[in-house]
């Protein structure tokens, strides 16, 4: 098979023939990606895996993110504090602003064969949100699945064994979504930062 | 050996040394600290280098062990969080008694870097096994290591059998100041009814 390497749109006019749903999308750094609904997204990996045009082998990165944003004020710097003054305490933070659907699965794929790459999103929704599981086409998504699910709680359909893999089993909570709570206790030991948010760290009311 | 003494010659001349039980076992321990191989994080990078030739644990008879079963001494080097507490407590129920324990660093000491924003650090191993030796640092030079060896081997020389130890641990001074990381109010402790 010869090299071909194809840009973002014509690797989209290729996908868009089965694919009406999935749209051409470019981000601030004009970087563009696929968007791409959840449903039937298997059907799109394997296609991208299996036309010979475009012949995405190997799956580089699979990771979740979180785009609810915070509702934070604008940064101020902090004046130091004075010598013997009693500390601030960080002021709570706002709550988060969520955003419709607010979870995504980007999926980075480079095809060895003709060398170019494409970026996927797949927009999850935040309650009960599924994605159709890709371990039967890029066999090492099966770890970047289970790692989704843990930290974000994204849930994989057809997973063969959708575990916790970074937190202890038993572990509440999926700590990189941005409401987060941290727990009170954890196997007798009390936590730091109990009942607080990421937001009520060490950046609250100085958000940049 | 404090009580061991040497009498020249009995009737055929032969040398003969006294001590008591416990100074011959302790010489024998405090010479042949095994040690586990057990590195959670950057930490585990300055335990290699205490290993490595420059520095090289070996001449105090310290040689790293794979498996807990051959080991008398764990040395906790690197980050702990809670998910790593479990296996960590776990290797050193699998170790044969008496069996010692050193925290290398702030993130075993007290959870270091992590202490106050972190959800998953675990704030000082001590609260799940009982500490011999803490080294502050981060990460501890080896020297400071060596320190803290030489200090637990003061403590194994004192073990008096029945398992009588220190109590107190020992808490290693560094020669530069030990980094404060966050404000974890680093309090020594033993965890209850352990060791
Ligand atoms: S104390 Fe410092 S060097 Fe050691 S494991 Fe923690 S962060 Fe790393």
């Amino acid at each position: 098979m010869s090299r071909q390497p194809l840009d973002a749109a014509q690797i989209h006019a290729l996908v868009v023939e089965r694919f009406p749903a999935v749209t051409l999308e470019r981000s601030e750094n004009a970087q563009p990606w696929l968007k791409a609904p959840a449903d039937g997204f298997l059907d799109l990996a394997r296609f991208l895996k299996d036309d010979p045009r475009l012949a995405y082998d190997s799956l580089m990165c699979l990771s979740g993110v979180d785009l609810a944003t915070f509702n934070l004020p604008p940064a101020k710097p902090v004046p130091p504090p004075k010598p013997g003054a009693a500390p601030v305490p960080p002021k709570p933070a706002e709550p988060i602003k969520p955003v419709e659907p607010s979870l995504a699965c980007v999926y980075l794929l480079h095809s060895l064969v003709h060398r170019h790459r494409l970026m996927v999103k797949v927009l999850v929704d935040r309650n009960a949100g599924v994605v159709p599981s890709v371990e039967s086409v890029w066999g090492v998504a099966g770890y970047f699945e289970r790692e989704i699910f843990d930290l974000l709680g994204v849930g994989f359909a057809g997973h063969h064994d959708l575990r916790r893999i970074m937190t202890p089993e038993d572990w509440t909570g999926h700590p990189l979504r941005k409401d987060y709570v941290y727990p009170t206790r954890y196997n007798g030991v009390e936590l730091r930062r109990a009942g607080q948010r990421f937001e009520d760290g060490p950046y609250a009311g100085n958000a940049p | 050996m404090a009580e061991c003494g040497s009498k020249a010659g009995n009737r055929d001349g032969e040398q003969l040394a006294l001590t008591c039980v416990d100074d011959f076992l302790n010489w024998g321990k405090e010479n042949s600290l095994f040690y586990l191989l057990f590195a959670t994080a950057c930490c585990g990078i300055e335990l290699m280098q205490t290993g490595g030739p420059r520095f090289d644990t070996d001449r105090l008879g310290m040689i790293p062990r794979p498996t807990p079963r051959q080991a008398d001494l764990m040395i906790l080097a690197g980050t702990i969080t809670h998910k790593m507490a479990s296996r960590a407590h776990l290797l050193w129920k699998q170790m044969a008694e008496p069996r010692w324990v050193v925290s290398m660093g702030s993130c075993a000491n007290a959870g270091g870097p992590f202490s106050k924003y972190s959800y998953s650090v675990l704030n000082g191993m001590d609260k799940f096994l009982p500490v011999d030796v803490y080294i502050p640092g981060c990460p501890p030079r080896p020297e400071a290591l060596i320190d803290g060896c030489m200090a637990l081997r003061e403590r194994v020389r004192r073990f008096r059998a029945l398992g009588i130890r220190d109590r107190d641990p020992v808490v290693i001074a560094s020669a530069s100041p030990a980094p404060v990381c966050g404000d974890q109010g680093f309090k020594p402790q033993r965890p209850e009814g352990q060791g």
